[in-house]
């Protein structure tokens, strides 16, 4: 008899619905779409990382030994544009936020499904300039584009890389938008802003920030073209244009991008903690108002990339202030998140060591940043190593910890098995030791004054040099290792059942991998976020094995 | 090779102070982090899971304890801000009384003209114990100026003078980078400074120690009087204020009163302006009748042009250099 058949025996998922390539390019379901993305950044990633090593291997001796200038400034510029448009901006939201916002307000799909398939398109094809242009030959501008040089005199493939870029902002912005409406029009019933994971708080808080600001970039980027081709004075003064004027356009959009870039890690670092914890996030209303906080404050301190640019010194003095303020909701979620430790049931699973160490990573790339803010000293460290150390504190450390992280903690989820855990925590402690041996000497470079994007260099900083590549080194053995063993877990790993870490979150009551409509009944949130118990946790800690297997389905 | 520095040499007059600024921010953040760091890895294992550790009444939300850790970051931070914004003022605006120097950054070179006419290329020659003033432009890209012994960096700049400043406390020689990314090879763009004593610096200046890269030209000042006559500038700016356009005497340094109300300071890169876009800022109660020099003077020459505008003090009236007609 058919009702006999247990409904487990065979489970329609997100996943074996079709296995068709159609039914992937065609989906609409934000599941698929986010493990499209998955696919597309984790190449970008590589791509970009290979530069990276390419930069790293060339910087060990102070002569141009394995490239020469123009294929150095060529490979840090496209590091940069790739890490920053191709893989950090779009990593947590479009991966991550696709998949799980609306499983975590119980909704069934995004509020425009169509036009989030259409940004993954709009992503690639984007991409597809990008990619022109690097194996045409490249663009040496550095990411930033400064004008005049990026409108007069570079001989590269700037408009090509730049119509990349441009096309790539629609895709943000058709992300965040479906963020915004959806985390406004599709919460289950019950789930009121005050009992949305801090998640949810961190992700909309960026899709304001992406709404906002990337139209600027696009404007600031087709005046470049425009000048560029058409020699239209704007930036160049021997057109009668401002070249300081590109960088206040350029920082407008870029300074709130690394707040797009931070704050959804923020966001899997509350997760994390909190189910690792087994407590409730302490300050749970500091934390979520501190994400809008940021992307408030986050777009009034542009001007402190441009201490020794000639700006105004009054200027530059009301921008110090204003970074020294916005440090202070980070700082606040910092707090928070050690004190949610307090009592707390703490197990050191995979995800919960990524999210330490983005913690302390953060911690000193915020810091560092108040030396930044700090107008005397930036005079000094202003575009030196001192610089590159500490915004890849911030990215790398903070932000792709928190991705990676924040990949294990919902593979199980996503994929439907477990990872093997002896080899997550390994690669989570390759990578905190590559990182911080990689990128510590470079703030000691910095101070001592070694120039960013030089390829040769006095002997005097060799020995940090080759110090930050060994790390380099380790941390790339670091990221590869995940990649294998996830791909690994994929066929051979455990399965999961629905809530392998025993997390709240409406995400956790669904099947893993879930069904392609989420859930079967649209959950009703009948409390606030995060109802752990470390005491319960306690209680069953002699039972997890067998729970894990209670829970489990039969495949 | 073990010789392990972690600050670079000290050899500018703030360059102490920039220091103490950062150990200061240093010890704060030691002060900042350590804490956390410890709290992390003591909950960590008092509380892991299975430990004995009491769990019972976690605190929920402490609203006096995120008022304290709000107020504190504020408190210190403001405090920095004050500190940091001091000193950068002392670093970004010159004294008075400085040695002016020209710097031209192009691709890839930095060339230097000193007011008594020498010339060189990616090196320096300054007296120590004197407050250098560095007048510095740029003939294509973006440049910056940056000696990390003296702890200053500015960026230099097409189509305008952006100014730094320093004063050698030691003699010696120190790095000049460009760090402001400016095509093929920006990292050649190396220079260096040679920072020595005031007598030694007169011998060089007086050419009997000079380096196989400087060249002799003319004092800007002459050149630049010379210069003035032959543009005609004379013809409208008299010494006595008579002619079409204002008078220059005494003009650098003074407050000028424009036409729109505002008031500006004619410093150097005032005066470049209103030689190469003369209808931006016009001194209120003239016309705007006077042509562009753009592309009519070479950056050297506005150099010349600039020193000379300079030169010209309200008391002693150079009248040789600048005879009325009628």
């Amino acid at each position: 008899m058919a009702t006999a058949i247990p409904a487990n025996r065979f489970r329609e998922d997100y996943l074996n619905v079709s296995y068709t390539a159609r039914s992937w390019l065609l989906t609409t379901d934000h599941k698929r779409i986010g493990v499209l993305y998955l696919i597309a950044i984790t190449l970008f990633f590589f791509i970009g990382g290979a530069f990276a090593t390419l930069l790293r291997l060339e910087l060990v001796t102070p002569d141009a030994d394995i490239v020469q200038a123009d294929t150095y400034n060529r490979l840090f510029t496209m590091h940069g544009v790739i890490m920053v448009w191709f893989f950090l901006i779009p990593s947590i939201p479009t991966v991550l936020g696709n998949f799980l916002v609306p499983l975590m307000i119980g909704a069934r799909d995004m509020a425009f499904p169509r036009l989030n398939l259409a940004s993954w398109y709009v992503f690639m094809f984007g991409g597809l300039f990008t990619f022109l242009a690097m194996v045409m030959g490249g663009v040496d501008t550095g990411w930033t584009f400064y004008p005049p040089y990026s409108s007069q005199s570079s001989q590269s493939y700037v408009i090509l890389t730049v119509v990349g870029i441009f096309i790539v902002g629609f895709s943000s912005i058709f992300t965040a938008l479906n963020i915004i409406v959806t985390v406004h029009r599709l919460r289950a019933p019950g789930l009121t802003w005050f009992r949305l994971p801090l998640f949810i708080w961190s992700n909309y808080a960026t899709s304001i920030i992406i709404v906002l600001a990337t139209p600027v970039l696009a404007m600031t980027l087709a005046l470049l073209g425009v000048e560029r081709i058409f020699r239209v004075g704007i930036f160049d003064p021997a057109l009668g244009g401002d070249p300081v004027l590109f960088q206040h356009l350029f920082w407008f959009y870029s300074h709130p991008a690394v707040y797009i870039m931070i704050l959804p890690g923020m966001g899997v670092v509350s997760e994390v903690v909190a189910c690792f914890a087994r407590r409730r996030i302490f300050g749970y209303k500091f934390v979520a108002l501190a994400s809008l906080g940021i992307a408030v404050i986050g777009f009034l301190v542009w001007g402190h990339h441009m201490f020794v640019a000639g700006q105004s010194i009054y200027a530059s003095m009301t921008f110090s202030i204003l970074s020294f303020l916005v440090a202070i909701p980070s700082a606040i979620k910092v707090f928070n998140w050690t004190a949610t430790l307090y009592k707390g049931s703490i197990s050191l699973d995979t995800p919960m060591l990524y999210i330490l160490g983005f913690i302390g990573l953060f911690t000193i790339g915020g810091l560092t940043g108040l030396f930044l803010a700090s107008l005397a000293v930036d005079v000094h460290v202003h575009d030196t190593y001192f610089v590159i150390a500490h915004f890849h504190y911030i990215m790398v450390g903070g932000m792709v910890m928190a991705y990676i992280g924040g990949i294990h903690y919902w593979w199980p989820k996503m994929s439907g098995r477990l990872y093997p855990e002896w080899w997550g925590r390994v690669s989570a402690l390759i990578i905190f030791l590559g990182f911080n041996l990689t990128f510590f000497p470079q703030f000691v470079l910095g101070y001592l004054g070694m120039p960013r994007r030089y390829h040769v260099y006095p002997p005097e900083y060799q020995v940090l040099n080759v110090m930050s590549t060994a790390g380099a080194s380790i941390l790339a053995v670091g990221y590869v290792l995940p990649m294998f063993y996830l791909i690994w877990s994929l066929r051979y790993g455990k399965i999961a059942g629905p809530n392998p870490w025993r997390a709240t979150g409406l995400e956790w009551q669904t099947a893993s991998p879930p069904p392609p409509e989420n859930f079967e009944e649209i959950p009703v949130v009948t409390e606030e976020a995060y109802a752990y118990s470390p005491e319960a946790a306690e209680a069953r800690v002699d039972f997890d094995a067998e729970d894990y297997e209670a829970s489990r389905l039969e495949d | 090779m073990w010789d392990f520095p972690l600050f670079p040499e000290q050899a500018s007059s703030f360059a102490g102070a920039v220091d103490l600024l950062f150990s200061a921010l240093t010890a704060l953040s030691l002060l900042v982090s350590i804490p956390i760091v410890f709290l992390i890895f003591y909950f960590a294992i008092k509380y892991r899971r299975g430990s004995n550790a009491d769990r019972s009444n976690p605190p929920g939300t402490d609203v006096r304890l995120e008022v304290i850790w709000i107020l504190f970051p504020f408190l210190l931070g403001t405090g920095i801000f004050v500190w940091a914004a001091f000193l950068y003022f002392h670093i970004m605006r010159p004294p008075d009384h400085t040695l002016d120097i020209y710097v031209i950054g192009r691709q890839w070179m930095w060339q230097i003209q000193h007011p008594e006419g020498q010339r060189e290329i990616n090196e320096i020659h300054v007296p120590t114990g004197r407050p250098v003033k560095l007048i510095m432009t740029s003939q294509d890209v973006i440049h910056s100026f940056y000696v990390p012994a003296f702890r200053v960096k500015m960026d230099v700049l097409p189509g305008r003078f952006t100014t730094a400043w320093f004063e050698a406390t030691r003699a010696g020689e120190y790095r000049l980078f460009c760090t402001e990314y400016c095509g093929t090879d920006h990292a050649d763009m190396m220079g260096r400074v040679i920072a020595m004593e005031p007598a030694q610096y007169q011998e060089w200046l007086s050419g009997r120690a000079t380096g196989a890269l400087t060249e002799f030209g003319e004092p800007l000042t002459a050149a630049g009087a010379q210069l003035f006559e032959r543009l005609g500038c004379d013809s409208c700016h008299q010494p006595d204020g008579s002619g079409r356009g204002p008078s220059l005497l005494g003009l650098f340094g003074s407050q000028v009163q424009l036409e729109s109300g505002e008031v500006v300071t004619a410093d150097e890169d005032y005066l470049r302006e209103s030689i190469l876009q003369p209808q931006a800022k016009i001194v209120a109660g003239f016309e705007p009748i006077m042509p562009s020099y753009e592309g009519q003077v070479s950056e050297e020459q506005l150099q010349q042009l600039v020193a000379y505008i300079k030169s010209l003090d309200g008391e002693a009236q150079d009248e040789g250099d600048q005879e009325p007609r009628e």
